[in-house]
């Protein structure tokens, strides 16, 4: 953890209450998110049991499945979850501006731009905790390989309709949910862990609950009062009064009431399918919608709360302004959106089972590249994350107290004026050393030459060569030197990312990381029917 | 009478094999395992001379700019005559300075201007954004424990056959961001190029180093047991050929004994109070900067097999490691504090490949209240302690092996990753056991 965080910590601790990590907001929050809280079943992994889900706080969709072991239910409850969930992504697809993209010519390998469209937004999905987030990718992986009947009409087990299609926008948000600083899947704890210190290790700052508690305690209660109700307060009947927020449940509700609730169901069930006429018929359907009723009951019961607090976290974040810089990963967010809306639309098969060699390393360049880009653009955006930077020694505030011009040794000598900074901070310089500052929104670089006179100031005195962005003349251009009297941040990051290098094409994996990938032969099939498959 | 080991025999004999695999052998690749100080370096600078006397061009990848710069200045000492190709990049100041004054070193940004060049030699990185140029017969890649998968797969298309020499016991590569999701795949992007090489091509020959001549006597066997217990090795130098000593006398501090413990046993550990602190803890700080400065005071003169003169132990000659970087920032500025100038301070990740006379570490875990696998990890440790010829001096706080049982290693386990040996949490209850023997307590 940084000095700073652990700092911000330790006042939350004595004063009972979160404190700000930040002065503005470092992710996109949409109009429209669609906040998705599911829930699992215990011990039986990937079989969902319910969740709540829309884009309107008073008015949630509550999906349940009765018998969660029952595969036909589970295959309705996803169809449902699809109908719920694609035409709100589908709604995004068409709003559509013109763009260019850069791409390379096969002819002559050249650069060229290329008119292609963008969408304008994209939709959003928040779910309450990182484990959601997973809970996403799994059922993102369970659906994106099955079959519909209009995909082969002989398929024993046919999904329903838009069950595949879900599958496969769920997996794109899930890994794009990878990428640091993209917004299209969040988490609301991570959202809140982003912005504010709690005074609780970060273990428990994964309980939805007890942040929200530590962040906006009740009047007249202190965070770490709050937080320890949240995470532990029960009802008479046992039941804790702030669920978890999920996917998974808590065992003394999976025990008391779900338990007992779904035996009701299956015996329901099975006397519907045992009676004998249809009068006997009517009766015992009624029972089992009965049975099914208080299930749905059950589920909503645990549901709303998380549902409340996803909604609650959101305000207290849309109370933070933007960052300036959010917009400009939000359209990376935007392009991500619209190339998976073209994959699809163009008929590619479902996102492999697993990376190939050059799809992974392709990956993680760019989740390096988003991470250092990420980190950069949060301290340009927010004088307390710079704060934390410059405390760790990685940027730092100084006043310009002399300019003296010089130039390079070269043929036709530009400008390099050496800028004396007085600086109470204590960055980690070493001999040139590069550092930047923002320069109408674009980095100057100028490099570390030294310490100068000490003089009577107990702040040391750092010379900076500026070495670059001063126009092509001999003199620079104005305005684009420090003067004295200016108060600058430097950082000893970088403000832009450079991309990494080119990597082969898949079809030229070389020898050293199998060769290339299997081919048309290899491409994924969809999931075999296994006796697992069958009840 | 038992067989005597020759040190100089059973180096020359790994690197013959060595040798006649790259130049005669048919494997499109060999692996070369070297530990700390086994003359790494060397081996490539000999086959790098020996592929360009039979008229193999050869390309040359290593990780960081100062290693290509100091290869380039080797194979020009050893044969000022060939044709040497350094690719840089188009930065401002690419490549050390002292590469302007040899004769048949051509420098350039554009990998065309190297063609026909014996010896070809450039970073990973840049190595990586060359393009449509006809491949090179053979390759040596440096470091290439050091080096990711990643890295591999954007130059691998440059070489037909590739030797690769590095240290499995440092510091493995990482990555800024999580890579959980390729865990166990034969070719995870974060994991290091060996590994992904190995993973796919198993057939190929492995060969190994034996022999440390950087580490003195007292200090082989430890880093071989703790951090190498299935590949040991030896040191080049038996007990006695190294002699660390001083023109002044001990003072009785805490600073001066432990430097004649290290002295005398290669080993010195200097324990401060146990106590929870911030990770640049001001004491152990101002402790490692003192200890520095009572070395370079009291005249240290080291004695090797290189001259038969005792040799002053002056500034460059000696490091300080630590584990991240504002502790090395702390200890430059507590050095410079004292007045003392030109020793090497760093994180292990750049003191790889590094050798010194002394060193002196502070200890990963010190004052820690967890030991995380960041601090845990193997290689860190392993760098920290192998940098020396004479002596190691850890500055630690007290309480650490209590932490290491406290925290006995919780990575999770991934399906298809080979599960490397020893882990970090044994190697450092290994080390400490060993330091034990050598402690001094501070301020007592």
């Amino acid at each position: 953890m940084s000095l700073i965080g652990t700092l911000a910590r330790l006042e939350a601790v004595e004063s009972g209450r979160a404190r700000p990590m930040a002065t503005v907001r470092h992710r996109r929050l949409g109009d429209r998110p669609l906040v998705l809280v599911p829930l699992t079943t215990a011990g039986e992994a990937g079989a969902p049991l319910g969740a709540l889900v829309g884009t309107d706080r008073d008015a949630p969709r509550l999906l349940a499945v009765a018998q969660p072991r029952d595969r036909d239910l589970r295959f309705a409850f996803l169809a449902e979850l699809a109908e719920a969930v694609l035409p709100y992504i589908e709604s995004y697809a068409d709003v559509i501006e013109p763009a260019e993209r850069s791409e390379t010519d096969p002819g002559t390998g050249k650069k060229v731009k290329v008119e292609t469209e963008l969408c304008t937004d994209a939709a959003q999905l928040i779910v309450p905790s990182r484990a959601g987030i997973e809970f996403v990718r799994l059922l993102g992986r369970s659906m994106r390989f099955r079959r519909t009947a209009e995909d082969d009409p002989d398929t024993p087990y046919p999904a329903p309709a838009r069950v595949p299609l879900l599958g496969r926008w769920l997996t794109h948000y899930g890994e794009r949910a990878r990428v640091p600083g993209s917004s299209l899947l969040l988490a609301g704890t991570d959202l809140l862990n982003r912005h504010w210190a709690t005074g609780q290790s970060s273990l428990e700052d994964q309980h939805l609950g007890a942040l929200l508690a530590w962040i906006d305690p009740p009047a007249g209660e202190s965070g770490a009062e709050a937080a320890l109700r949240a995470e532990l307060a029960r009802d008479a009947g046992g039941q804790l009064l702030c669920p978890p927020a999920g996917p998974a449940t808590d065992p003394d509700f999976d025990n008391r009431l779900l338990a007992p609730a779904i035996e009701k169901y299956d015996r329901a069930r099975t006397s519907l399918a045992a009676a004998e006429d249809g009068l006997a018929a009517d009766a015992r359907l009624a029972e089992l919608t009965a049975a099914e009723r208080e299930i749905r009951k059950l589920l909503a019961g645990v549901l709303r709360p998380t549902w409340d607090a996803v909604w609650r976290g959101l305000d207290l974040l849309r109370e933070l302004p933007e960052g300036s810089r959010v917009e400009d990963r939000w359209t990376r967010d935007r392009w991500s959106f619209t190339g998976h809306r073209d994959r699809v639309r163009a008929g590619e098969p479902p996102q492999p089972r697993r990376d190939d060699a050059v799809t992974a390393a392709r990956k993680l360049a760019a989740r390096e590249t988003a991470q250092a880009q990420l980190e950069a653009q949060e301290a340009l955006d927010d004088p307390l994350v710079l704060a934390g930077r410059r405390l760790a020694g990685e940027a730092f505030l100084g006043e310009v107290t002399a300019v003296e011009m010089a130039y390079s040794e070269s043929k036709r000598p530009s400008p390099r004026p050496l800028v004396t900074v007085r600086t109470a901070e204590q960055p980690h310089l070493g001999e040139r050393v590069k550092v930047y500052r923002s320069l109408d929104g674009k980095p100057q670089t100028a490099e570390f030459a030294g310490y100068g006179p000490a003089e009577d100031d107990p702040a040391p005195a750092l010379v900076l060569r500026i070495t670059d962005r001063m126009g092509r003349g001999k003199e620079p251009a104005p305005g684009s030197v420090p003067e004295p009297g200016d108060v600058i941040a430097w950082t000893l990051f970088e403000h832009d990312q450079r991309g990494g290098p080119q990597l082969p094409d898949a079809e030229e994996t070389p020898w050293t990381h199998g060769g290339p990938p299997g081919g048309v032969a290899a491409a994924e099939r969809p999931d075999p029917v296994t006796t697992e498959d069958l009840l | 009478m038992t067989a005597v080991f020759d040190p100089g025999a059973a180096a020359g004999l790994a690197t013959a094999r060595i040798l006649d695999d790259t130049l005669n052998g048919s494997a499109r690749g060999i692996v070369v395992d070297s530990p700390p100080g086994a003359g790494k370096s060397t081996l490539v600078v000999r086959a790098a001379l020996e592929l360009a006397a039979a008229g193999r061009p050869l390309m040359v990848v290593a990780q960081t700019n100062a290693q290509v710069d100091d290869l380039v200045v080797r194979l020009a000492e050893k044969d000022p005559g060939l044709p040497v190709g350094r690719l840089h990049s188009n930065d401002s100041d690419p490549y050390d300075k002292v590469l302007d004054g040899l004769a048949n070193v051509r420098k350039s940004a554009k990998a065309g201007d190297l063609a026909g060049l014996d010896v070809v030699i450039s970073t990973a990185a840049k190595w990586a954004h060359v393009k449509n140029v006809e491949p090179w017969g053979h390759a040596i890649v440096d470091e290439a424990y050091q080096m990711r998968s990643d890295a591999l797969l954007a130059v691998a298309g440059l070489f037909e056959r590739a030797l690769f020499v590095g240290d499995p016991g440092q510091l493995d590569p990482f990555s800024i961001v999580g890579a959980d999701q390729w865990a166990g795949l034969s070719y995870d992007p974060s994991a290091s190029a060996v590994t992904t090489l190995l993973a796919h091509n198993p057939e190929l020959p492995q060969h190994r180093l034996p022999v440390s001549w950087r580490l003195p006597a007292s200090a082989a066997p430890l880093v071989s047991d703790a951090f190498y217990p299935y590949t040991p090795f030896r040191s080049g130098t038996d007990h006695g050929d190294r002699l660390l000593s001083f023109g002044v006398a001990s003072d009785g501090s805490a600073a001066d004994r432990v430097l004649d413990e290290a002295a005398e046993s290669g080993w010195g550990l200097l324990e401060l109070p146990a106590r929870h602190t911030p990770r640049t803890d001001p004491e152990a700080v101002r402790a490692v900067a003192l200890v520095v400065r009572r070395l370079l005071d009291r005249g240290g003169a080291a004695t090797s097999e290189r001259s038969p003169d005792p040799a002053p132990v002056t500034a460059d000659r000696v490091a300080v490691g630590t584990a991240h970087r504002d502790q090395a920032a702390a200890v430059r500025a507590a050095l410079a504090e004292l007045g003392v100038t030109g020793v090497a301070v760093d994180t292990a990740n750049r003191l790889q490949g590094r050798e010194f006379d002394v060193t002196v570490v502070l200890h990963p875990l010190s004052g820690r209240p967890d030991a995380t696998a960041f601090h845990l990890e193997t290689g860190r440790l392993c760098v920290l302690a192998s940098r020396h010829r004479h002596a190691c001096i850890v500055v630690c706080r007290e309480g650490v092996s209590d932490l290491l049982d406290e925290h006995p290693s919780t990575e999770p386990v991934q399906l298809g990753v080979t599960v490397k040996f020893p882990d970090g949490w044994e190697a450092n209850h290994a080390v400490l056991a060993h330091l034990a023997e050598h402690r001094v307590r501070w301020g007592r």
